[in-house]
């Protein structure tokens, strides 16, 4: 549990940290909060042999509401979503999703970048932001771009940032309806056995919108657009939430491991996912 | 002038016995002022660590430390080569098997010691490590003790025999190439007429799996070799310190009188820190070549994948009884893995603990053990998880085979425990299986408890839920689950315990000082379980001066005397006598000085709270303090000058604390998630000397009876990885996962002990794994589960239910 050897990097600005990375390419790699690259060092797992620390960079923390948009900066801890009450009443499922990210003192250090950036399929933010059709803001040397949450993960720790790229802010529209964020784990500071994202809108006792994301239940976060489809239009009867679970089910590949068999997944995630269908529906 | 104290007040004044004294030790340690192996910082110290090796079985082919060598920083890189002229490339176990200190041409078991990497700091040794080449042939891997019994590879090549005989082994005869020992306990012939003519038999085999105690502070050392005077100092994470001295003096060859083992502040032990791993001895010879001091502390996945671990017995059990719920006899084979050497730490005589209480509670007029020790490719270890030598493994297995018992015999559980328990007119009572059980009153205890958690009413209300569950209105069951154990600890007396020859007495050594304060020192040492406070209190209510005048010390074998340390619940069954057998010396001079003082016979002054009293005449006295001063400065005729005693102890008998447990769970059927909804826990430890610190240890010892029952263990895959090496992965409960516990009690004192005490430490743990294991099997009773094993976690749970067709 001793990391190899690394250089230390704490610019101040964002262009100090980009020129690391455009100098050492993969052989640097940006921290946030750490809970999941510094495991990763001192576990000899990650070799960085430039690391470059974030928290000095100015304007990468913050949440800001304007209209309808919300945007978080990428330093933004689990603690501060859970604490701001402007973003608990715009897009309750953010605190909802946040409390049962690890433990308070994690929360203290988790941010939402490096829980979004790291690719980890354990990690519940990425799942989130899917549900939540975020986009993500990156930065890197040809400038500024923005990339669909849904289309930002490509395999375990492979996203479709560059290597001299920096994630810099998730931003969506404040969602409406109801909403769940459902999640079974043996302990906590454990990753998911099964969770489930969900936002559901409601006119007249019919679904109108519906949107369905998945952690940690195949190697990215998934995004299922069957299950969603499968609830609108419907009343949520019991034969459509069947069909938006049997979708669900179609969509992910769970694999086995500590926190059991393949075939304990799948149902876990069944039953996961009908009762945040059924919590969100509620709050319709 | 101040008013007279009465009699009361004067007790409560000095803060003994009974009475919730805080712990003195948690100043420091809330304040981040301990003092653990790890603080230790001495000048010119180097870091050693260890090259592991990833597979569970193969030969070394060659290792290479050239590259290692030539990294800035390295000291040096030592192998099994460098270790054997020393003869310390091996080093005895605990168990009187040996074990390697470094790898000797093979492995056997991931993450065993194959290098030992001396560095400037710990960061050069970590980069040293990666740089060591070893090439390693694989060899066929054996995992399941069963199938080693079976299997042609031979994992020992050094315990065989020439033309493949096998010669005997520390306890006996060993059957194949892969046994260890065969212990056999009570009448085999006479228990299978029993089971043969009973109305009921049942049968099970009940696996308790392998876990780890994962103390919070790891194991390591600080050596540290003076070659001026040829001391070596050795600071250590050490539940026996005496005895690592004496175990260092034996197999180093360094006089005993030149060792000073150190156990500074530990972090928790639990069994995981009593015996010698390769980590102290690599450390020491490495002080010894270097000439300054060495430093080794594992990291926590060193520790959970191949410090001692616990556990790991195949339990198969009949019981057999009348069709009225008599019980008539116990029968149980058990299948020991023991991993690649036998380290377990039991008494010499004792190679599976003391399983034979296996009787638990109950009047079991015959019943047969027998114990097959077996290697496998898995760590070594086998030690006793917050228990006395493997009676967690013996309780947990009758109160199992009593619960499948009732299912059996279609009783309720409550009930046919009742009928069968030992009645307190019976004690103290012989067992079939060999113990003389000292005191109990179990009747009186398991009725409190069945009353205080309203035993009827849970089990209708259980009733009414399997009715809702069937028609579809819940999924969720209700679990009642019910353990009555009876536990044998305070190891024990030197004529049937020892520990490599060396006999379990326990000792404590008083000074009083002349204003009247005193420092005890004892054999034992605490890793949290508060002796500094609770030994005082003993010595305060035995010589009359406040614990808050008492200094206990503990640990440093150059100023502590002689004593087997801490584990199984010896420290206050054994230390604890002699501390009160050493005041009690104490008491008997200074009345002497009293007689003097007061001018009368010895015999006409008696000992009174704080003082001694001239019979009939309580205005003439003198006090404790009083005595103390007169005995260093007044010349009085045919008395030594000073006040000390030393007493060693040699417990005539084992305690025997017991206890009544109740666990109220629910079920989520589709998620296998556990909900503790009540925890009753009465435990009766005869004497009570601070119930603050019991009921403190009784939380933490059924915190880690949740862990082990609900998740907690080190699980192998077929290649012999450790695929629970983490704490991500190994279960230990946060103060999220745990319930609000209800702590009560009986007393029923030890008529053997000086004080009536028998130690708590370890009851929660050997009473609570059963009791929510119980729970979770009763919860699916209904549905006609018998047995389903530990550890219960989601997916086992949820499995349980969809083999049992719960899930439609």
């Amino acid at each position: 549990m001793i990391p190899a050897a690394f250089e230390y990097y704490r610019p101040k600005d964002l262009e100090g940290a980009l020129s690391v990375l455009e100098e050492h390419g993969d052989d640097a790699r940006v921290l946030a909060g750490g809970h999941s690259l510094i495991p990763m060092m001192k576990l000899r797992m990650a070799e960085v042999p430039h690391l470059i620390d974030l928290q000095d960079v100015d304007g990468l923390s913050g949440i800001s509401i304007e209209g309808n948009t919300i945007r978080i900066g990428a330093m933004t801890t689990q603690h501060d979503i859970i604490n701001d009450v402007q973003l608990a009443s715009a897009a309750p499922i953010m605190r909802e999703a946040s409390l049962q990210i690890a433990d308070p003192q994690v929360r203290y250090m988790g941010t939402v970048g490096g829980n979004v950036a790291n690719g980890d399929p354990g990690n519940d933010m990425p799942g989130l932001m899917q549900c939540l059709d975020a986009t993500f803001t990156l930065v890197g040397p040809e400038g500024e771009r923005e990339v669909a949450a849904r289309d930002f993960y490509e395999a375990a720790y492979m996203t479709d940032r560059e290597d001299d790229e920096i994630l810099t802010a998730v931003s969506f529209e404040a969602p409406s309806g109801g909403y769940a964020y459902e999640k079974q784990k043996r302990k906590i500071g454990d990753y998911a056995t099964a969770a489930a994202a969900v936002l559901l809108t409601k006119e007249g006792g019919t679904c109108t919108a519906a949107s369905i994301a998945m952690t940690n239940l195949s190697d990215t976060p998934v995004h299922s657009d069957a299950a969603g489809a499968a609830l609108v239009g419907t009343s949520l009867d019991d034969a459509a939430v069947k069909a938006a679970v049997d979708a669900m089910l179609g969509d992910i590949d769970p694999t086995q491991d500590n926190r059991g068999p393949i075939e304990f997944k799948r149902h876990a995630a069944a039953v996961i996912l009908r009762r945040a269908i059924e919590n969100a529906w509620a709050r319709a | 002038m101040n008013k007279e104290l009465t009699r009361e007040e004067r007790a409560d004044a000095l803060g003994g016995m009974g009475c919730k004294r805080k712990r003195v030790e948690d100043a420091r340690f809330t304040q981040g002022k301990g003092n653990y192996v790890d603080d230790i910082k001495l000048p010119g110290m180097l870091h050693g660590d260890f090259v592991r090796s990833p597979y569970a079985h193969a030969r070394i082919v060659s290792i290479n430390a050239e590259a290692a060598l030539a990294l800035d920083g390295v000291i040096a890189v030592l192998t099994a080569e460098d270790l054997a002229p020393l003869g310390l490339h091996w080093m005895p176990t605990l168990a009187g098997d040996k074990q390697m200190v470094l790898a000797d041409g093979k492995v056997l078991f991931q993450g065993q010691e194959v290098a030992f990497v001396v560095a400037k700091d710990r960061y050069i040794a970590a980069d040293a490590v990666e740089l060591v080449e070893v090439e390693y042939e694989e060899l066929p891997v054996l995992t399941d003790p069963h199938a080693a019994l079976e299997s042609d590879v031979v994992l020992r090549e050094d315990l065989m025999g020439e033309g493949g005989s096998i010669p005997d082994g520390a306890h006996g005869p060993r059957k194949h190439p892969n046994h260890i020992f065969t212990w056999e306990v009570g009448e085999k012939d006479a228990t299978e007429q029993v089971m043969g003519e009973a109305d009921v038999v049942a049968e099970e085999m009940v696996y308790y799996h392998r876990t780890h105690p994962c103390p919070l502070e790891t194991c390591g050392c600080v050596a540290s070799m003076d070659k001026v005077n040829g001391k070596l100092t050795l600071h250590g994470t050490f539940q026996a310190p005496h005895a690592i001295r004496t175990v260092v003096s034996l197999i180093s060859g360094i006089e005993e009188h030149n060792i000073r083992v150190i156990s500074p502040d530990i972090g928790g032990g639990f069994g995981n820190k009593v015996g010698a791993y390769p980590g102290y001895v690599c450390s020491v010879v490495a002080s010894i070549v270097t000439g300054v001091p060495v430093k080794w502390v594992e990291d926590r996945m060193e520790n959970l994948m191949t410090t001692a671990f616990a556990r790991d017995y195949w339990m198969r059990g009949k019981i057999s009884a009348t069709k009225e719920g008599k019980i008539t006899g116990l029968w149980c084979h058990t299948t020991a893995d023991h991993g690649g050497f036998d380290a377990c730490a039991d008494p010499t005589k004792f190679p599976a603990g003391f399983m034979n209480i296996c009787t638990g509670s109950y009047d079991i007029p015959t019943a047969y053990l027998a114990v097959d020790g077996v290697y496998t490719n898995k760590a070594p270890g086998g030690v006793s998880y917050r228990c006395s030598f493997r009676v967690t493994e013996a309780a947990y297995f009758i109160e199992r085979m009593i619960e499948v018992l009732a299912i059996e015999l279609n009783m309720d559980a409550a009930e046919l425990r009742r009928i069968n328990f030992i009645k307190k007119e019976q004690f103290p009572y012989q067992s079939a299986l060999g113990w003389e059980y000292d005191s109990g009153d179990y009747h009186t205890a398991w009725d409190k408890a069945l009353k205080a958690v309203d035993y009827e009413g849970l089990r209708a209300e259980q009733a009414q839920r399997v009715e809702d569950f069937k028609a579809g209105k819940t999924r969720k069951l209700m679990g009642i689950g019910l353990t009555h154990f009876t536990e044998i600890v305070g190891a024990g007396p030197v004529k049937n315990c020892d520990i490599l020859g060396l006999g379990m007495f326990d000792s404590c050594e008083i000074r009083i000082h002349p204003t009247g304060s005193a420092i005890a020192r004892l054999g034992t040492i605490s890793q949290g379980q508060g002796h500094a406070t609770t030994f005082a209190q003993i010595l305060a209510t035995e010589i009359g001066l406040p614990a808050d005048s008492i200094t206990i010390e503990e640990g440093d074998t150059d100023t502590a005397p002689y004593g087997l340390g801490t584990y199984g619940s010896r420290s206050t069954p054994v230390a604890g006598a002699a501390t009160a057998m050493a005041g009690r010396k104490i008491r008997a001079k200074a009345q002497m000085i009293a007689a003097y003082l007061l001018e009368v016979h010895d015999d006409d002054v008696e000992f009174d709270v704080d003082r001694f009293v001239v019979k009939g005449a309580p205005e003439k006295f003198k006090t404790m303090k009083e005595i103390a001063f007169a005995a260093y400065n007044q010349a009085i005729p045919g008395i030594e000058p000073g006040l000390e005693a030393v007493s060693y102890y040699d417990p005539p008998n084992m305690t025997y604390p017991f206890g009544a447990y109740v666990c109220v769970m629910d079920i989520d059927v589709d998620t296998g998630v556990t909900d503790i909804r009540r925890f009753y826990a009465l435990d009766d430890c005869g004497t009570r000397i601070n119930p603050m610190i019991i009921e403190g240890q009784v939380h933490g010892g059924l915190t880690e009876a949740l862990a082990v029952a609900l998740g907690q263990e080190i699980a192998y895959d077929e290649m012999g990885n450790v695929k629970t090496g983490t704490l991500m992965d190994f279960f230990l409960p946060t103060a999220w996962e745990v319930p609000n516990y209800e702590t009560d009690h009986t007393v029923t004192p030890s008529p053997h002990h000086p004080i009536g005490a028998k130690g708590v430490g370890e009851s929660p743990h050997v009473g609570g794994v059963p009791c929510f294991s119980n729970a979770v099997n009763d919860a699916f009773r209904a549905f006609g589960l018998r047995h389903t094993h530990m550890p219960h976690d989601h997916w086992r749970i949820w499995k349980t239910a969809n083999e049992l067709g719960l899930h439609g």
